[in-house]
């Protein structure tokens, strides 16, 4: 019975795994035989000015979309559970936005963030503050991006609010029994009861970050055109311009384990901090 | 290999070990919330919310009633309405051709992915064999792997096969073939729906002579239909809007699903090309549809699967 996935786990896991770090030390563009070139793409991987912005950029982006995406979806959550009724239909309305194809939704925000016509701008001009060239500013670029990452945050709001209501009312009940004050029930009772959540939606949100691709490359890409927005060249549109625009297989491979190299780090240091914070009921 | 860390199991949020039902719909009368002042502002802070999580989709339907020209004017009542623009898209691209690929490969994807998912996860559950959640641990390993990682080689081995004259790799079969062999997520999500059926269930036809696929045929899956629906909506979902695999493998405009068919569109018809933002507009809403109906009608599967499994 798991056969099937045994099966695809070796054609379509395991073997590409070993092809593509065995194409890593090779230079290989499909039409010709792949020619063994050592370290020479690994080499690249620190010397390839693209791939150092790449990373530059994604990083800045994963660093700003993370933690406010979780604190914004926590805080929606927290309102959610203040209603006794109709939270159903606001969460509906928090997570249409996560079911709109990524590709609209670049498009759409290609012009909800234009400098001239967006509403993001007009919004700001009604306050009186001059919108910034979201979509033609170089240092405006990123953090446009990540508002419009932030529209999509419905999914993490829908986990959130599935914990909280987990969380049982007595444990409010003996709180207010002893005086505790609202922000110390938060903090003493909803963040560490969530706590496992919100660590998850940490690790999950982070690789769903450092992989973003369709939106931006909607936005800002078309083809083999070079010199477009280079800091809209977040590192997965990179590997994929490397492997099948240019067809540079042998460096995109050695990209992509760079990629998992970085997760894989970046998760465990996440476990590791998580083993302070994180409280599991009925865990030693 | 992708970290499985040895003692422990990859962290998933607590919510997945209690019964899948559990949403956060059920009644909490005795939940402490603020009175009086406090809940007016926390309503005003949600209509806020939520004017600002609809208006970009009121936007695009008023941009795409909007006479060519005018699609970035500031009113959101377009003067006059102009439905002209749904009749010009079927002529100004193969849309309904597109339309129809994306529900085909969707619908191809969604089922492989359901019944071979739920063989591999009853397999978990129903056999009993010496590493056996030492390899449901690597399956869940498995998801860290970036895609990026296995992208070429599955390229490179789609290329490899021919059918009839045609190379596999510049058809749409690659876009859902990979699915007939389970998918580590919903193996998951399946897994842990299975373990809240009653094993009795499993012994008793066992004793009266079932194998182990009739039971899994006859006695799992019609139990199971809610988390198998979930399933299918999820890979429809992400089948129906994913860009990166139509980009890789097809070259064919007839072949094209809508997001790569909407990609090209953009291309062509906005950005550098003739300014036709009307017509972009219309095609978003038209491929945005579909996905809101099914959400309309699966709203409950949906939102038990991501409070379950935290998918994307």
């Amino acid at each position: 019975m798991l056969s099937p996935w045994i099966f695809g786990f070796l054609i379509f896991t395991l073997g590409p795994m070993i092809v593509s770090l065995a194409l890593s030390f090779t230079r290989y563009d499909v039409i010709n035989p792949p020619e063994f070139i050592g370290l020479k793409n690994w080499a690249l991987l620190f010397s390839d000015p693209l791939l150092l912005k790449s990373l530059q950029n994604t990083f800045f982006f994963a660093a700003l979309h993370v933690p406010f995406a979780i604190a914004i979806a926590l805080a929606l959550a927290l309102l959610l559970d203040q209603i006794s009724r109709g939270a159903g239909f606001f969460r509906t309305v928090f997570y249409l936005p996560s079911i709109t194809p990524a590709v609209a939704t670049g498009i759409l925000w290609l012009w909800l963030l234009n400098p001239q016509v967006g509403i993001v701008n007009q919004f700001l001009h009604l306050l009186h503050i001059p919108g910034p060239g979201w979509t033609t500013d170089p240092n405006w670029i990123k953090p446009g991006i990540v508002l419009m990452s932030l529209w999509g945050l419905g999914n993490t709001v829908v986990i959130y609010f599935a914990a909280l209501r987990q969380v049982p009312n007595e444990l409010y009940e003996a709180a207010r029994v002893d005086g505790a004050k609202p922000w110390a029930q938060f903090f003493r009772i909803t963040v560490p009861m969530i706590s496992g959540t919100l660590f998850y939606t940490l690790v999950i949100n982070t690789i769903f970050a450092l992989q973003y691709f369709t939106e931006v490359y909607t936005m800002f890409f078309r083809g083999q055109e070079s010199g477009v927005s280079e800091d809209a060249l977040f590192y997965v549109i990179y590997l994929f311009r490397q492997s099948f625009e240019y067809f540079h297989m042998g460096y995109a491979s050695a990209m992509a384990w760079l990629l998992f190299a970085i997760i894989v780090v970046v998760t465990l240091v996440q476990v590791g901090f998580s083993r302070k914070f994180v409280y599991y009921e009925g865990a030693s | 290999m992708a970290v499985a860390p040895e003692s422990r199991p990859l962290p998933v949020p607590r919510v997945a070990d209690r019964p899948i039902e559990r949403t956060g719909d059920e009644a909490q009368s005795a939940r402490p919330r603020m009175g009086g002042s406090g809940q007016i502002l926390v309503w005003a802070l949600l209509l806020i919310l939520v004017l600002a999580f609809l208006y970009p989709f009121v936007w695009l339907i008023s941009a795409s009633l909007k006479p060519q020209g005018e699609t970035f004017t500031s009113s959101l009542l377009p003067q006059p309405l102009i439905w002209q623009h749904y009749v010009e898209i079927w002529s100004a691209a193969p849309a309904l051709r597109w339309f129809f690929n994306s529900a085909l490969v969707g619908i191809l994807a969604s089922v492989a992915v359901v019944f071979s998912s739920a063989l591999v996860a009853f397999g978990f559950v129903y056999q009993r064999f010496p590493g056996r959640d030492a390899l449901f641990g690597l399956v869940i390993a498995t998801l860290m792997l970036p895609q990026a990682v296995v992208m070429v080689p599955k390229f490179l081995i789609w290329h490899s096969i021919q059918v009839g004259g045609t190379n596999l790799a510049a058809t749409q079969v690659p876009l859902w073939a990979g699915n007939l062999f389970a998918s580590p997520i919903y193996i998951f999500l399946l897994r842990q729906f299975f373990l809240g059926l009653p094993r009795d269930l499993f012994e008793a036809a066992k004793v009266d002579g079932a194998n182990p696929l009739r039971i899994w045929w006859s006695i799992v899956l019609p139990l199971s239909k809610p988390a198998l629906v979930a399933v299918g909506i999820f890979e429809f979902k992400s089948s129906w809007t994913d860009l990166m695999a139509p980009l890789i493998y097809l070259q064919n405009r007839n072949l094209f699903t809508l997001p790569l068919g909407l990609k090209a569109f953009v291309d062509e018809f906005g950005k550098g090309g003739i300014q036709r933002w009307d017509l972009v507009m219309t095609a978003s809403v038209l491929f945005t549809i579909p996905m809101l109906i099914i959400f309309f009608l699966a709203q409950k599967h949906f939102i038990r699967g991501i409070a379950t499994t935290g998918m994307k």
